[in-house]
């Protein structure tokens, strides 16, 4: 049972990874660089602001804070599910 | 009470308080010394990770570079924090788990090889070496400031005190020490950056007012169409344009993630946490503390930017505030009466048919010597002088260091003496928080990887301590010879080597021997040698010898190259383990033991 415990651990891991990892993209990469322009014209200010410069000054950072935050709470919830949590 | 005075009764309470942690909490063992025996909680590590991520330049001249480049430098915001979450969803939980002391422990292991080992020792001891020598210039040059000495002594200084507890503290001391360092520079940070704020936009949260409006002037505009509106008047490029090209800006955000996430340095300083969850929790609290203060640097940027230019542009040199002049005498701003009317003009390149701004020939300002008859010294209004020749092919006359936009801030914004002295203590904070980190990596990389898994393996546990703080005493003097005598055309590109080197070294190697069961030996050798063959090749060849910008591939600068050197790795070692015999047995099952999170015991041992 330990082995199954294993690999449906490592599987549900690595796809929160990827989830997390895609979003980390598209805040920096994504909205910062490769579309900054179109957003910068396109999209709502941020107070007075345009979003892309916004995103890639202060957006994408505070982003990066609360997918950590994401990371740390789902991860200790799997290990726990998996049986794998330690004592505190 | 003088400025001086207050100086020394800030800088004395911080350092008095370093050292009575540093000494509470000294390491006993080998298990301390290297990773403070494991048992360090996550906010703490948290606290003393951001510190040690903090180094001087960061701290005094973040905000300069983004005044100076409005949009383009979110490359450093980003590519320095984002780095943090590659690290924490990809790295260091397992690193943790495998439960070593060191990085080319995990490398030496897992690709079962002494040559990995080797590679990733040189690669660690060079990265922290280019980035110490930086410290110990910038402990150096605000000692000298402060106390009117040489920068010499003030490097000797600094370097004392950090042998004295990096060197005898270990892994334990300075950790707690950061701790304190931390609440000392996000202070320090934050506090004249809301004063400022309050100041400019009528906001107390300096974030709020940046996205606000600008008050100071009885009309109210938007801040940042008063900034574009200053840049475009003065022949800059718009504050929230772009200089740089898309592909260059992206290469160079991602090599600067990607080397954040391949830094030794940054790396063991997860090993000092319980077990992963630990880890986890503690990545979170790192990135939130660095957050603080890379949230500030671009309100500190754009106000003190607006201030500065507000404050001098257009105004004659006998009004000037006093600050400037105080600047002027230590170098770090400097002005040229081009046009002879006595008034300070500063202008951007597109003023000039050649789109320049340079205010005099040379890249810094040089003075003439001490004993120089006094004509040559005081302008006619009393201004300092310079031995550069004037650069008359555009009008700009006001010349100034990147460090200007933080150190001169609060006098700028008229702030109360105690900040400028928290400001100092601050940058101190930043200088020597940095240098006891990588001090602590260089030598544990000496005594740990090179002298007992390479060269002696029977080297007891005591004298491997001892080892650890011979090669932090020896390193320290090295950088303090550098820091001293710094080669100059060197330090300024370190940041490229430093990053460009992990991006291609660690961090694809890393990652391979952690998520892939099936990458060797031979794979993770030769993508190593390929991706810092690559990558420093570039760099020399642009930096060093005769490549002009013409010849960039695809246009990236050196800065950014570390991210095709890294995707060279990767090729690389894919290509070659594929035709080479897959690893042992047990080293497939250590791959698949680094992926269950617990029993990563109390403590890392090795």
């Amino acid at each position: 049972m330990k082995i199954d415990h294993a690999h449906a651990h490592r599987r549900a891991c690595l796809k929160l990874v990827f989830g997390l990892l895609a979003v980390w993209f598209s805040v920096s990469f994504g909205c910062g660089i490769i579309f900054r322009e179109w957003l910068d014209a396109n999209a709502p200010q941020i107070g007075n602001a345009p979003f892309g410069f916004w995103m890639a000054q202060q957006g994408a950072i505070i982003c990066f804070v609360l997918l950590l935050l994401v990371y740390a709470f789902l991860m200790n919830r799997l290990d726990a599910k998996h049986g794998y949590t330690e004592g505190k | 009470m003088t400025q001086d005075h207050l100086n020394f009764i800030f800088i004395g309470i911080s350092f008095a308080i370093y050292i009575v942690i540093a000494v509470k909490s000294r390491a006993g063992s080998t298990k301390e010394y290297y990773t403070a025996g494991g048992g360090v909680s996550p906010l703490a590590n948290g606290m003393a990770t951001a510190a040690d991520w903090m180094s001087a330049a960061t701290f005094i001249s973040m905000a300069g570079t983004v005044a100076l480049s409005g949009y383009d430098a979110s490359r450093f915001l980003m590519g320095w924090t984002g780095g943090f979450v590659l690290l924490t969803v990809l790295m260091v939980p397992y690193l943790r788990k495998f439960n070593k002391a060191t990085v080319p422990d995990f490398i030496g292991d897992r690709y079962y090889s002494k040559l990995a080992r080797g590679v990733a020792v040189i690669c660690a001891i060079f990265i922290c070496m280019t980035y110490i020598m930086g410290q110990m210039r910038g402990v150096g040059v605000v000692f000298s400031q402060l106390f009117g000495i040489g920068i010499p002594a003030g490097v000797l200084i600094g370097a004392s005190i950090v042998f004295f507890y990096a060197g005898l503290g270990g892994m334990k001391g300075i950790t707690y020490t950061q701790v304190a360092q931390y609440c000392v520079m996000a202070f320090a940070y934050t506090i004249p950056a809301i004063f400022i704020a309050m100041a400019l936009t009528g906001n107390v949260i300096p974030q709020l007012g940046l996205i606000g409006n600008y008050t100071a002037d009885i009309e109210v505009i938007p801040f940042f169409e008063k900034l574009n509106n200053i840049n475009l008047e003065l022949g800059f490029q718009e504050y929230t344009a772009g200089k740089l090209s898309k592909i260059n800006m992206f290469c160079i955000t991602a090599a600067l993630m990607c080397g954040t996430a391949g830094l030794p340095h940054v790396i063991v300083r997860f090993f000092t946490v319980k077990n992963v969850g630990a880890v986890r929790k503690s990545a979170c609290w790192t990135l939130l503390f660095i957050a603080v203060i890379y949230l500030t640097a671009p309100a500190i940027g754009a106000f003190s930017r607006v201030n500065l230019i507000s404050n001098l542009h257009q105004t004659s040199y006998t009004e000037a505030p006093a600050w400037f002049k105080d600047f002027e005498a230590t170098g770090q701003m400097a002005w040229v009466d081009k046009n002879n009317d006595g008034v300070i003009q500063y202008f951007g390149p597109a003023k000039s048919e050649i789109g320049s701004n340079s205010v005099f020939q040379g890249k810094a300002p040089a003075y003439p010597v001490y004993d120089a008859p006094v004509e040559q010294r005081v302008g006619a209004l009393g201004q300092r002088l310079l031995a550069n020749k004037g650069d008359n092919s555009n009008p700009n006359e006001l010349w100034f260091g990147n460090d200007i936009m933080v150190m001169a801030n609060p006098h700028m914004a008229g702030l109360p003496m105690w900040v400028i002295a928290l400001l100092m203590a601050g940058c101190i904070a930043a200088a020597l928080s940095t240098a006891a980190g990588l001090l602590l990596v260089l030598s544990t990389s000496i005594s740990h990887d090179l002298m007992k898994k390479i060269i002696n393996p029977d080297l007891s546990d005591r004298e491997e301590v001892r080892y650890a703080r011979f090669a932090s005493f020896v390193a320290l003097v090295v950088a303090a010879y550098f820091g001293i005598n710094p080669p100059s055309a060197f330090i300024a590109k370190t940041v490229a080597f430093a990053f460009g080197l992990a991006a291609s070294s660690f961090f694809p190697t890393l990652l391979m021997g952690i998520f892939s069961k099936r990458m060797n030996r031979e794979g993770a050798i030769a993508g190593m040698l390929c991706g810092i063959s690559f990558t420093i090749g570039y760099i020399i060849y642009f930096q060093f010898l005769d490549g002009t910008p013409d010849q960039y591939l695809f246009g990236i600068t050196p800065e950014g190259i570390g991210f095709v050197g890294m995707l060279i790795n990767f090729a690389v070692a894919f290509l070659v383990s594929a035709f080479t015999p897959a690893p042992p047995q047990e080293v497939q099952d250590m791959v698949e033991s680094i992926h269950i999170p617990s029993g990563s015991g109390g403590a890392s041992h090795h």
